[in-house]
């Protein structure tokens, strides 16, 4: 069975097309990863699945309830982590533990037990009776996410888990994440606009652009499906030769994708080991200057960029 | 019904725990009135014509300080929300099953509570300052409800206005640009009798007056306890009132998430 279902939603804010039909299914025990820029469509996706948003069109639903129907019954079943902490900054971690407990109908010791476990399972025993106010942001997290437990959710959504997290407990909240989906019979939707993150978690990814899903599949599917390595040269000067240096490299044999991007010039071919040399001494013939030059087997990055045609990191940023 | 009150219960309680961990803001809640009270009581004591039938200017002034502490309070009332909403813990409410309207009333209950303590304090402060309440327990209990519901028009208000401006600055703008204009079309620092007649005509349908005539009524006349029936009625629906406006600010922004 599917565990979460959406089917063709649509929904616009004023003059934007947040949502442009967007459908994709879940099952029941994945790890599924929302990939896409900021402003892409993944949190008003997240919104509408956990009932905070209804869709202006389209249907979705939840361990098998319907989001608009019936709203109460999903949030019963759901834990949502969003993108921006819900942490009651005043109250003490258990205390907020409490309190989402008591709001799904948990009550006395089994309550208290459950909340025992969670800050255990996160860590956070030792901080448990401490304001939020004064823990990291990694703390912080972990609250969330622990607040988002406590009821035993069917269906996890985590929005953006690690946004805004240093490297090193971006790496925690990875180890987390991993031993939840294995630990729990949890189904997580995960939403992110680090392609590493989601290549990392997901067992399955929907790529996001603009509203709508432009692909979708396992990570190592995606990456299998676009023929051979990057090359990726960086020329030493903006000269305006870029376009002339692209001409070059895109008339190589097997060159196929080839993009300008200011001064640097992105190709893919069978083998990038051999390409190279070849690739090099053209240039250098031409006397356009390289100041590097790197090949890479296909990466996440590489797939959002073939089915958009845009390249990932600039669209986020511009996002 | 009981989900409602279950949940309204827990969310005040998280609320007042949550104040209560603020030491200035319960500094303040204590200071603040004290210096009203006693400040206003001896500025105008030297002025008979002020006291309205009561034996002293400060007895005539504390049921009014009183409420003027319970509808400033209610004002602010929206600042938690606001704060609430900043940090996502609304969002968070709302998806888990959560009664919506839980969290708009526990924001008004709890501003009716922390006026009825504060209501309490005065009144003990009063009495060390020889006034006494001459409507007996039914006094107390008239000036208590007189303040807790004034509280709760103005904290239902306050939310309202919260929901819509989701701004601190823009809250307190607007607590600043309410609260000084009712305090003074009302007869918390000056009788009725006293004012010019266009004031006086205003005043007779400010809430806050409302609340003040009728604790005043407790507190120096001891009576005229079907008019303060009235007012309390009067502030019962206006309560009703704008706890229903907030609830309904907040499914404005339900929708604009």
């Amino acid at each position: 069975m599917d565990a979460i279902v959406a089917e063709d939603l649509r929904k616009r804010y004023k003059s934007v097309e947040a949502l442009d039909g967007v459908s994709f299914a879940v099952r029941e025990g994945e790890v599924f990863g929302l990939l896409g820029p900021n402003g892409a469509g993944k949190s008003t996706s997240v919104r509408v699945l956990t009932t905070l948003t209804k869709p202006d069109s389209g249907r979705a639903s939840v361990a098998g309830e319907d989001v608009v129907a019936h709203p109460q019954r999903v949030r019963s079943a759901i834990g949502y982590v969003a993108q921006d902490s819900g942490v009651d900054w005043e109250a003490t971690g258990r205390e907020n533990l409490l309190l989402q407990g008591r709001i799904h109908g948990m009550r006395g010791p089994s309550l208290k037990a459950r909340v025992d476990e969670l800050l255990g399972l996160v860590g956070m025993e030792d901080a448990a009776d401490r304001v939020a106010r004064g823990y990291s942001g990694g703390m912080k997290r972990r609250l969330d996410i622990a607040i988002g437990l406590v009821h035993r959710p069917r269906v996890l959504f985590l929005d953006e888990p690690t946004t805004g997290l240093d490297p090193e407990a971006r790496a925690a909240l990875w180890v987390e994440v991993d031993r939840l989906a294995a630990e729990q019979q949890l189904t997580i939707l995960l939403t992110t606009h680090y392609l590493e993150e989601a290549d990392r978690l997901a067992e399955r990814v929907a790529i996001v652009s603009r509203g709508r899903i432009v692909v979708e599949g396992r990570p190592d599917e995606l990456k299998a499906g676009l023929r051979g390595d990057s090359v990726t040269v960086e020329l030493a000067e903006a000269s305006g030769r870029a376009d002339e240096a692209a001409a070059i490299v895109g008339a190589f044999e097997g060159a196929t994708e080839t993009a300008v991007e200011g001064a640097q010039l992105r190709t893919r071919v069978a083998n990038g080991a051999q390409a190279i040399p070849g690739i090099l001494s053209a240039l250098d013939a031409r006397g356009i200057p390289v100041a590097s030059v790197t090949t890479a087997r296909p990466s996440l990055d590489d797939v959002y960029l073939h089915y958009t045609g845009r390249d990932f990191s600039a669209e986020d940023a511009a996002g | 019904m009981r989900e409602l009150a279950r949940h309204t219960g827990w969310m005040v309680v998280r609320q007042s725990r949550n104040l209560m961990r603020e030491p200035i803001w319960i500094a303040m809640m204590v200071i603040q009135p004290l210096i009203w009270l006693l400040l206003y009581g001896q500025l105008f004591s030297r002025v008979p014509s002020l006291r309205g039938g009561a034996s002293s200017y400060v007895e005539f002034l504390t049921p009014g300080i009183v409420c003027m502490n319970a509808f400033f309070g209610g004002t602010w009332a929206g600042m938690a929300m606001i704060s609430d909403l900043d940090r996502h813990v609304v969002d968070r409410f709302l998806a888990a099953p959560a009664s919506r309207v839980a969290i708009v009333l526990s924001q008004v209950i709890r501003a009716g509570i922390t006026a009825i303590l504060q209501a309490l304090l005065l009144l003990a402060v009063g009495y060390a300052l020889g006034v006494r309440v001459h409507g007996g327990v039914a006094g107390w209990l008239v000036v208590l409800a007189a303040s807790s519901l004034l509280a709760m028009v103005f904290a239902g208000f306050s939310n309202g206005i919260a929901l819509l401006v989701r701004k601190e600055a823009s809250m307190i703008a607007t607590a600043n640009f309410v609260g000084l204009p009712l305090m003074f079309l009302s007869s918390i620092l000056l009788g009725t009798a006293l004012m010019p007649g266009w004031i006086g005509s205003i005043a007779r349908f400010n809430p806050v007056n409302w609340g003040v005539e009728a604790a005043r009524n407790a507190v120096v006349t001891g009576g005229a306890w079907w008019t303060s029936g009235q007012f309390l009625l009067f502030l019962l629906a206006a309560a009703a009132a704008t706890t229903a406006f907030a609830t309904w600010t907040f499914r404005a922004y339900q929708r604009s998430i």
